[in-house]
């Protein structure tokens, strides 16, 4: 019958939708890391190689079940992902590989990379402490912990504890304290909110500039942001714990597939990140540092201040992450 | 009007049955999209084999008596904000007569373009401490102005009201311009008021319609992630996404997701039991009732009432939004977002053709069979939109992974070729994800409408020798026209809207404007959003003014 044909021309066509492009590519990403930051990176690649790259972008949990559900399948050579706890996940569930490369170890920072080589950071925040000009001297401030004094009473505000940066912070702040020693900075800082957490961290940082709080903790490209916005902003970062720790830092990263098709152009492609010329579209499309340290920082984020940061290797974040999401939650930490 | 019992209905069903040329086809049919929802959810219950007794350990320590409250408010609440919002809105642009009443009835359905996500969003952008609003009165007024506190649950419930409150209204209007004036003349014939006989008479008739569009409330009121993560009010989907990115635990997520699926199970169960008895079926079918002519300052009242929802829901947000994408356009807007909106539309548009189809036959095989296991599964085909969109998304996923990999071991080991993965990526699979995701949105337009197809109408068509599909064609469809276009517009509104299914099935190059939505706000960068949602809101608009002018002809 000619319903049927119809039928089964219909359904072709939609399988071939979509399936005919994916053939034929060089390298094939799966990426964590938005499109509008990421991108630009993949089209200068292609420019400079001429190896073209596909890629999906999804938030870090569904790539990695996607990964784990294709298994020895997959299309995707290279998984981006942003926080070092998801990748350290990502290595954990089997989805990446190690990668020697003597070029990956020369550039990247040893504490910013897998002590097992399966994943490598590629650009660098700090999350630290941000503050309103108006209200607060800098000479006040000085280390995480003491954000729980009584003189930040009603002055603090937070990010939810659901956004992986806070729980990487808090994971650091186990790492140096232990549990308790944690549980107790977290409930003196829940106990001086003025006002529930937000759901980002430039909302929060609006809230400080409208006068709801007077300090916050922030990773740094989201001031970097809000200040290429607005030059006279009222606020400043504050760099903590330079006297002990240091600040804590985070990454964006990547490791190669388990069961890469393209692993050497996979690998081609994340020496390529950790170089120079990478290393600067990577801070000047989201003001982060660079993780190579004979790159310069970008003279934007520079001009924030030098700091001491932390040289706790991320793995932490990542081995910690489980204890800190319930700490938070027993402290009601929301 | 006539609301009878349904006793007739077994022995009338047994009557025509021989008129169907299969009679199992029907039921078959349901057979298959009922399974097509019940894999994902089957592998949501397979997560129970390793319980994950520390993490419930863990939340009912700490955070679990919360969520239920939480997610137990917003629903109570919800839900009641919808059906008072939806049903007085209803009745007035549906029955009575005041200034600006048809320039109103469509205009009132436009929220149902904009994404609850975007709502929350412009909302806290708008009235939070830092917003334009609180920011003036405290210049105004000072530092201590009291403002209530947005990012709370009733912040939250009333954001949700205002973006969900259009299918009730949808929904009820439908039922309501058909009975109109006459149910109320009807019911002060038999001595009422009119406040009584709406009461008693009007509201009652109106229940199927009401019911379905309440239970489409709080099917999304329960798995939204959107709106409640930008307020950061802690719900049962919170907890779910938590469990997963956070503990890394899918199989505890699915176990949460599972109960989830438990409640709306129920829920729906409870809706068919409510109605079951019932029949609700039209004596004569009049286009366009009498309407009740409001009268004095209650005419103004009317006109005032409706600009206000009309302007918080919609214009208000419209505007804010407009004023974002001015603001970004220059840096935002590429040739990119042909493609985009290309996508969007593409999809939307064969997806809603193929929910309506599939909730079309649904509706009629539950109507041709009226036993048990027909009607749950009919419950079960209209369970996805219940879901937290990624955890159905992973359900989704497994499977079809699953099986591409079959294919491809098989093709190796049979044929020794190598194939690539078949399923996976491409447009086919979307568009049975969204049809798993948004059948409910479909069917229960549809069957509302269905519930006015009284077998007497059947009886008659048969008589004067139509069957089978010809009296489908001939019958019913004319008199499902309304129900038939309204499942259309919800399912194109709901899947433009959709993110997570479709970021994680899309094929490679596939990005819409939901997903540029995401890439956006998932960095907190909620102004250059403003441009995708903008022209989101604008697609969406579209089916609603077709629709609008299809039902009100």
């Amino acid at each position: 019958m000619k319903k049927h044909h119809l039928f089964a021309a219909l359904v072709l066509t939609l399988l071939s939708l979509g399936a005919t492009n994916t053939f034929a590519k060089e390298l094939v990403i799966y990426s964590a890391r938005n499109e509008q930051l990421i991108k630009p990176l993949f089209d200068a690649y292609t420019k400079e190689t001429g190896t073209e790259i596909s890629f999906i972008t999804d938030k870090a949990g569904p790539l990695l079940q996607r990964l784990k559900s294709e298994g020895k399948n997959t299309r995707a050579d290279l998984l981006i992902t942003v926080d070092a706890g998801n990748l350290w996940h990502a290595a954990r569930e089997g989805v990446l590989q190690p990668v020697e490369s003597i070029i990956l170890q020369a550039n990247i920072l040893v504490h910013l990379r897998d002590p097992g080589n399966q994943w490598f950071g590629l650009s660098l925040r700090a999350r630290t402490i941000v503050y309103s000009t108006e209200r607060v001297k800098p000479a006040d401030l000085s280390t995480y912990e003491e954000l729980g004094a009584p003189q930040w009473k009603d002055r603090l505000l937070l990010r939810t504890s659901k956004k992986v940066y806070n729980q990487s912070l808090v994971a650091m702040l186990i790492a140096e304290h232990g549990e308790d020693g944690a549980e107790q900075v977290i409930r003196s800082w829940v106990a001086n909110l003025a006002a529930k957490p937000f759901s980002n961290d430039t909302k929060m940082m609006q809230a400080i500039l409208a006068g709801q709080g007077d300090v916050g903790i922030v990773n740094t490209y989201y001031f970097g942001r809000l200040l290429k916005k607005n030059p006279e902003l009222k606020l400043a970062l504050f760099w903590p714990n330079q006297k002990s720790t240091g600040v804590h830092v985070n990454i964006s990263g990547a490791g190669v597939t388990r069961y890469a098709k393209h692993t050497e152009a996979a690998i081609k492609f994340l020496e390529w990140l950790s170089s120079e010329k990478a290393q600067n579209l990577f801070a000047d499309g989201n003001m982060e540092y660079p993780v190579n340290q004979s790159v310069a920082t970008h003279p934007d984020v520079a001009a924030w201040g030098d700091f001491k940061a932390s040289k706790q290797n991320l793995a932490i974040a990542g081995q910690l992450q489980n204890s800190a999401i319930r700490l938070m939650d027993r402290a009601d930490y929301r | 009007m006539q609301q009878s019992e349904d006793t007739t209905t077994e022995a009338s069903s047994r009557g025509f049955s021989h008129l169907i040329p299969h009679p199992s086809g029907w039921q078959c049919f349901t057979l298959i999209i009922a399974l097509l929802v019940f894999i994902p959810l089957s592998i949501l219950a397979f997560a129970w084999l390793e319980p994950a007794w520390d993490i419930w350990r863990h939340l009912q320590e700490t955070l679990l008596s919360r969520l239920l409250l939480n997610t137990l408010t917003l629903v109570v609440g919800v839900s009641t904000g919808t059906l008072l919002l939806g049903i007085s809105l209803a009745w007035l642009t549906g029955a009575c007569e005041f200034p600006g009443r048809k320039h109103f009835s469509w205009a009132l359905l436009l929220p149902l373009a904009m994404p609850t996500y975007v709502l929350a969003f412009v909302s806290l952008g708008i009235f939070d401490f830092s917003g334009p609003v609180q920011t003036q009165l405290r210049a105004w007024f000072g530092r201590n102005i009291w403002f209530p506190d947005m990012r709370s649950a009733g912040g939250v419930i009333l954001v949700m009201t205002l973006a969900l409150y259009p299918y009730v209204y949808l929904l009820t209007r439908n039922a309501f311009r058909t009975q109109g004036k006459r149910a109320l003349e009807a019911a002060e014939s038999l001595g009422c008021t009119p406040v009584g006989g709406f009461f008693r008479v009007v509201l009652p008739m109106a229940r199927p319609w009401i019911a379905g569009g309440v239970t489409l409330v709080m099917m999304e009121a329960l798995a939204d992630f959107g709106a409640v993560s930008i307020f950061n009010y802690d719900t049962f989907t919170t907890a779910i996404y938590k469990t997963w990115f956070g503990f890394f635990s899918l199989p505890a997520a699915a176990q949460l997701s599972s109960l989830l699926v438990a409640m709306v199970f129920l829920l729906v169960a409870l809706e068919q039991r409510l109605r079951k008895r019932m029949r609700f079926a039209q004596s004569r079918l009049a286009p366009q009732a009498d309407r009740v002519q409001l009268t004095g300052t209650c005419r103004w009242l009317a006109t005032g009432y409706c600009s206000l929802i009309l302007s918080i829901a919609f214009l208000l947000p419209s505007l804010q939004l407009f004023r974002w994408s001015l603001n970004v356009f220059h840096e935002e807007f590429d040739s990119r977002y042909l493609g985009l909106l290309g996508h969007s539309l593409l999809l939307a548009l064969i997806a809603a053709v193929v929910i309506t189809a599939v909730a079309l036959l649904l509706s009629y095989a539950g109507r041709r069979h009226s036993d048990r296991l027909t009607h749950a599964l009919i419950r079960t085909a209209t369970l996805g939109y219940a879901l937290p969109g990624t955890v159905l998304a992973v359900g989704i996923f497994i499977p079809l992974a699953w099986l591409d990999n079959l294919m491809i071991d098989l093709a190796h080991n049979l044929f020794g070729i190598d194939i690539p993965q078949l399923l996976q990526g491409t447009v086919l699979i979307m568009i049975v994800a969204y049809t798993i995701r948004f059948m409910a949105a479909g069917f229960k337009s549809i069957d509302s409408s269905m519930h006015r197809v009284t077998t007497n109408i059947d009886e008659a068509s048969r008589l004067m020798g139509l069957r089978g599909i010809k009296l489908l064609a001939r019958v019913h469809l004319p008199m499902l026209r309304g129900g038939i276009f309204t499942a259309l517009t919800l399912a194109f509104v709901d899947v433009m809207k959709e993110m997570p299914i479709t970021l994680m099935t899309r094929p490679f190059g596939w990005d819409t404007l939901a997903v540029k939505i995401f890439e956006l706000t998932s960095e907190g960068e909620w102004e250059r959003a403003a441009l995708p949602a903008l022209t989101l809101l604008l697609c969406g608009l579209v089916p609603i003014v077709l629709l609008m002018r299809e039902t009100d002809k």
